[in-house]
């Protein structure tokens, strides 16, 4: 039973996954990537045990990433004629870079592949939010607090993009 | 895993749940699908700009504004996700450390606040 | 096993019924109510009271046309509204209508899913319903319906920030985020109201704002923007989206009365005897606040003028954030005070 739903969700994601890069459609692809995350996230609830991770993929990642992500395609032109036409070059090289990558991974992969036995010791429940909260406010306190001037910059920097472009028109 | 805990998984009823809704919708729609009437014609299948002929497509571009609104809902969305786990442990901080759990989150909220501060200075959440 | 299973799928079916069914007679409700204020009848010719209105309704969307114009994206078309409903449907999961009800000599819990995560999860959903309305309105290729479909995802992601930090001041006092936890930790008279009053203030008026209710349906108000995101929608999809908008209502009552208003608990709950009694009692208890609420709603809409956008924008940012971290800051204090000195 277990095996099966975990073979459902993983062929779901897989699926989507290829789907966002095969559809033509921008949209489209967005919202297959919505889907993988979803089943991202029912991996971690169902067979990690990181019931937050999970919600947190859904909040952030599908609910408003991805939003993000929607408003900036239905931002651009979508108009057949306006579409622009990629050169040979840089489709040469996004191919080039793909492969690296790639290899890359696979080089990374190959000697982490000893999952099961991760995922069976759970790391004491980590994943659920209070435990979280502890660990994160006593261990990790110093990443948390330089997160926060990460998040300042960030936003100077849509408001500067933002406005500069206001000006502008 | 076996058999029980497998049951008692919380997130099994909402699975079954999103099936039930799913299940509701489509026959919904199969159901209309199947009684109503279907005659088309071309006026009717028109996109309607109250009553004119429609002029191009609604595939335009809109005001960067709706774009910096997202933007500045994605940063703020994770900042207020990052409360939780805080808010979660806050009696136990309260209690344990004192003003030291309160502190470690109001420097947190106080470069929120600053980018806040920042964010209408310069009035990039106006509307006029 | 196979009667807890038993049990979830009875639930599950009980409480689509009933939200369907609140939700269907939240049409006949809003109608009424709207009359009432106005000085009017309302629809009085199906049945007595026009009590069979909204099931002629519901059949009427049925046996109407549905058009898919031809400009539109036909998949995204369709998806847009199945979205809708979907999200509102899923919300309920995590509610708990009552406490237990003991039976046959097992105890079955009324509620479909107590996950430790249960304001999460509705804040996820949540922020899923976003793209119900921007797929419709973009899917339907009009220009009415895409800035509907703007204005609406502006304004429900904006909402939807001053609507987190609100519950933090909750979640805080009670120590979890689970609903049913929070429910059983107002016993009695103790509601959170009387300790988080500004944050029901901000809560109630984020979730007129996601149910894009008026004063905040600039969505879809008529005299700019025909019908907003649903401009070009007819038929059953189009009664998704209406029906999604009713269901709405319904979970936000709901949780409203669950997170604030102490969901199915009521004064002097100890002094019956009977434990299943008093769970009776308080799933009626827990309704009769829903139906309040739904009332308050409706009667809002009718009172209040629509928002400009620029209003809501300001009062969604300028006002409602600082609002809520000041009130997280003064509940911190507070808190910290009665740990420190006064335990």
């Amino acid at each position: 039973m277990n095996n099966l739903l975990f073979l459902l969700l993983s062929s779901v994601s897989i699926i989507s996954a290829l789907l966002v890069i095969f559809s033509k459609n921008p949209v489209y692809s967005v919202l297959f990537l919505v889907l993988t995350f979803f089943t991202l996230a029912g991996h971690f609830a169902i067979f990690l045990g990181a019931e937050f991770l999970a919600i947190v993929n859904i909040i952030v990642y599908a609910g408003a990433i991805m939003v993000l992500f929607l408003f900036v395609i239905m931002l651009l032109n979508l108009n057949k004629e306006s579409e622009p036409t990629t050169p040979m070059l840089s489709k040469i090289s996004a191919i080039v870079a793909g492969g690296l990558f790639l290899l890359v991974l696979f080089a990374a992969l190959t000697n982490q592949i000893n999952a099961p036995e991760a995922l069976n010791s759970k790391a004491g429940d980590i994943g659920m939010v209070k435990k979280l909260g502890q660990v994160l406010f006593t261990e990790y306190l110093l990443p948390f607090e330089i997160s926060s001037v990460l998040f300042l910059s960030a936003m100077v920097g849509a408001v500067m993009l933002g406005k500069k472009d206001l000006k502008q028109g | 895993m076996n058999e029980t805990s497998e049951m008692l998984n919380p997130y099994f009823p909402i699975g079954m749940q999103f099936m039930v809704a799913l299940g509701f919708v489509m026959i919904s729609l199969l159901t209309s699908w199947f009684l109503n009437p279907k005659i088309n014609t071309k006026n009717k299948l028109d996109v309607f700009e109250s009553g004119i002929p429609y002029v191009g497509n609604a595939r335009m571009q809109f005001s960067i504004k709706y774009f910096l609104v997202a933007t500045l809902f994605v940063l703020f969305d994770v900042e207020v996700i990052f409360f939780y786990p805080w808010a979660v442990n806050f009696k136990d901080f309260a209690r344990e450390m004192g003003i030291n759990g309160f502190l470690k989150m109001l420097l947190f909220m106080s470069t929120l606040f600053i980018g806040f501060i920042y964010v209408i200075k310069k009035k990039a959440l106006d509307w006029e | 096993m196979e009667i807890l299973l038993f049990d979830k799928i009875f639930l599950i079916v009980i409480v689509f019924a009933v939200s369907l069914v609140i939700a269907l007679y939240s049409t006949l409700a809003e109608r009424k109510v709207s009359a009432f204020l106005q000085d009017r009848i309302g629809p009085n010719r199906a049945g007595t009271f026009g009590l069979l209105q909204p099931v002629a309704d519901g059949v009427k969307f049925f046996f109407k046309e549905d058009i898919i114009p031809s400009h539109a994206d036909k998949a995204l078309y369709i998806l847009g509204p199945s979205i809708s409903m979907i999200t509102a449907l899923m919300t309920s999961a995590v509610i708990p209508w009552g406490t237990y009800i003991t039976f046959s000599g097992r105890q079955v819990a009324m509620q479909i899913a107590d996950i430790n995560i249960g304001i999460l999860y509705v804040f996820a959903v949540v922020s899923i319903g976003v793209y119900g309305i921007m797929i419709g309105g973009w899917g339907s290729n009009n220009k009415f319906s895409l800035l509907g479909a703007l204005r609406a995802s502006s304004q429900m992601i904006s909402y939807e920030i001053a609507m987190g930090l609100s519950i933090i001041s909750i979640v805080m006092m009670t120590g979890s985020m689970s609903l049913g936890e929070i429910v059983s930790q107002q016993h009695g008279m103790d509601w959170n109201i009387f300790y988080q009053p500004v944050g029901f203030l901000i809560f109630c008026t984020c979730a007129f704002a996601e149910c894009n209710r008026t004063p905040f349906d600039l969505p879809e108000c008529e005299a700019e923007l025909v019908g907003g995101y649903h401009t070009e929608y007819s038929s059953m999809k189009l009664g998704l989206y209406l029906f999604s908008e009713y269901i709405n209502i319904f979970i936000s009552s709901a949780i409203m009365s669950a997170m604030f208003f102490g969901g199915y608990n009521f004064p002097f709950m100890d002094q019956i005897a009977s434990p299943n009694l008093v769970s009776i009692i308080g799933v009626f208890v827990f309704f009769a606040k829903i139906i309040f609420f739904i009332f308050f709603f409706m009667w809002v809409r009718w009172t209040i003028p629509r928002f400009r956008y620029d209003q809501l924008m300001k009062l969604g940012w300028k006002y409602l954030i600082p609002l809520a971290l000041a009130n997280i800051v003064i509940t911190g204090t507070v808190m910290l005070i009665k740990y420190q000195f006064f335990n």
